[in-house]
């Protein structure tokens, strides 16, 4: 009876365990799409409906169709406020080498000003800046975190 | 200020004897035998004494050179200093002539013995190394210097030890520059600190109101090349560590990066970035006059010059990834040599010419290696989850890394601190600073 009455407690447990680990997977699997980051928990706003961020997948300075639909966003509203200046800051996560992650970042947020270019936004009003690994906002150690710090932030200058 | 030290140490030699050495000690393979060695405390007069304790607070001042070579020999993986309590003879009767079967008793091979004494405020140091089983002096020297100093007589002591029994040059009398670390993860406080090689004599040569990144040590050890983000213009700086100024390498419209000296010290080669695009660049110190190295639309970064100036290791991501590739100083006859799998970074070229050292990343794994200038011969030396940069003793024997641990979900846990390990893989072990710290440079030997 002991013996069933263990068996019938072990398997409640693994269920359980179970029915957390799925949960656990979904809330990351909707917070990223590939390895290029979804959320919106870090994102900040420029004005309303306008984030402030886009998301890069692991070594790659290539926006994602997210990305660029933003960039549109800020495009739009720096055209309408043509006095504000913007600094593109590029990040990358955790996982490279220091030096390699700052040229990385350089491009990332290069990819992103090259964008709003062509959006008809000056290249004198956005200037560029990287940092490499040293500023995530994500402290973590996992590929959630990783997504969040691989990123360009567009901040006002002035 | 180094200047000054070196120069206030004169090296005397009092006597030396040639003697085919019974002992030796291979440093080519991983030693996991060490040679036994018995350091005894250097003895010094009671007025010596009185006098240091006195006016410079350095209590026993024999005893603690004597625990710098020690420590220096153990830390070095190759040697097994043995413990004092066991010594049966007196330090200054022992300096003049061991009995050595006292010493062969406790099992010592070698036996290094010394003696300090204060005149004119100079200390003098002078020591002996003997091999115990053939009963005979290998080596004696003396050092005069100011007793500030007595730190560096043990390191000194140490290097002309190793030399004598591995027939290599040692890597003791050097210094460490490095990043200090302090703060969250997401806000690191970052200066630039200089250490000796053991960790002791830790000083800040910036206030952390900036962030800095990866200092250099020119070929004489005045001068520090880094990266600093000074009003958030992340630029190539250079420092005078004797008078503290500072200046921008260059004037470069954006961010430049990764910067090293050449051999000759007269160069900086670093990267430049520039519309989403980093080449590799020099710039002559003397008349600086800026010369591009490399042309590609990839990122071409971390440049390191091969030791007779004629040939630079980098790292490029051309192939599609990161990879080393090695090229003429001026930039022709570019080849990959890394072929393996997985990412390489960092490269940096051996004092003895003969390797590059890399950081490697496979399979979401971080790996110091070393390879052949053609790329040949990899190994890697040791795996974990993040290390990279790594920095060579200048002998060549030792390398020294920074490595990052893991945090939990909330962000805890995360650490910097540097390690080093032998060319053989073996003997790693973890190098105390008194922060958190990444980013090491290893300079030469400041006494030679």
């Amino acid at each position: 009876m002991n013996l069933s009455k263990f068996f019938k407690n072990a398997f409640l447990v693994m269920l359980a365990c179970l029915v957390l680990s799925a949960c656990a997977t979904k809330k990351v699997q909707n917070q990223m799409q590939g390895d290029v980051y979804t959320g919106t928990e870090t994102v900040e706003y420029l004005a309303s409906g306008v984030p402030d961020r886009v998301f890069f997948a692991t070594n790659e300075s290539v926006l994602t169709t997210a990305s660029r639909d933003t960039l549109r966003k800020q495009a739009e509203w720096l055209r309408k406020n043509s006095k504000v200046n913007v600094v593109l800051e590029g990040h990358a996560d955790e996982r490279g080498t220091r030096e390699y992650n700052l040229a990385l970042g350089e491009r990332r947020a290069n990819a992103a000003k090259d964008y709003l270019m062509t959006y008809g936004i000056s290249g004198n009003r956005i200037s560029v800046i990287s940092y490499g690994k040293e500023r995530p906002v994500d402290s973590g150690s996992n590929p959630l975190a990783w997504s969040k710090n691989r990123r360009s932030v567009t901040v006002k200058a002035n | 200020m180094i200047k000054k030290i070196i120069t206030s140490i004169i090296i005397l030699i009092i006597y030396t004897t040639q003697l085919h050495a019974l002992i030796e000690v291979d440093i080519t393979r991983g030693n996991l035998d060490p040679l036994p060695v018995a350091v005894s405390p250097l003895s010094a007069d009671k007025n010596t004494n009185d006098k240091l304790n006195k006016e410079l607070k350095i209590n026993k001042i024999g005893y603690k050179i004597s625990e710098v070579v020690e420590n220096n020999l153990k830390n070095s993986g190759l040697f097994n200093p043995l413990n004092k309590d066991a010594f049966l003879q007196k330090p200054d009767i022992a300096h003049l002539k061991p009995r050595f079967e006292d010493w062969s008793l406790i099992k010592a091979q070698a036996l290094i013995t010394g003696k300090v004494t204060l005149s004119d405020d100079k200390l003098r140091v002078e020591f002996r190394l003997w091999d115990v089983l053939a009963g005979k002096e290998m080596m004696a020297l003396a050092f005069t210097t100011v007793p500030s100093n007595w730190r560096r007589v043990g390191h000194i002591i140490t290097d002309k030890v190793y030399e004598r029994l591995t027939g290599e040059k040692g890597y003791f009398d050097t210094r460490i520059i490095y990043v200090a670390e302090d703060g969250p993860k997401t806000k690191r406080i970052k200066k630039l600190a200089i250490m000796d090689q053991d960790g002791s004599n830790t000083k800040y040569l910036t206030l952390g109101n900036e962030l800095v990144l990866t200092p250099r040590f020119n070929p004489t050890n005045q001068m520090v090349t880094y990266l600093s983000y000074f009003r958030n213009l992340p630029r190539v700086y250079l420092l005078d560590i004797e008078t503290g100024i500072q200046e921008v390498v260059g004037d470069f419209p954006g961010m430049t990066f990764a910067p090293r000296f050449s051999p000759d010290g007269k160069k900086i080669i670093m990267s430049f970035a520039m519309d989403g695009n980093s080449d590799i660049y020099t710039m002559e110190l003397e008349n600086r006059i800026v010369e591009r190295i490399t042309n590609h639309p990839s990122i071409d970064t971390s440049p390191s010059y091969s030791p007779d100036g004629k040939f630079i290791c980098f790292n490029s991501d051309r192939s599609g990834y990161q990879q080393i590739y090695v090229m003429k100083k001026d930039g022709t006859n570019v080849k990959r040599i890394s072929f393996g799998k997985g990412l390489y970074g960092t490269p940096v070229w051996s004092p003895r010419g003969d390797l590059i050292a890399f950081t490697k990343l496979h399979k979401g794994k971080f790996y110091i290696g070393v390879m052949r200038t053609d790329g040949s011969g990899e190994r890697l030396l040791t795996e974990n989850y993040y290390q990279e940069a790594p920095s060579w003793s200048p002998n060549g024997r030792v390398l020294i890394f920074y490595r990052e641990t893991k945090t939990d979900t909330e962000g805890k846990g995360f650490s910097a601190k540097l390690w080093s390990i032998d060319l053989t893989g073996y003997n790693e072990r973890m190098v105390m600073t008194e922060s958190d710290a990444s980013d090491p440079s290893w300079s030469s030997l400041l006494s030679n």
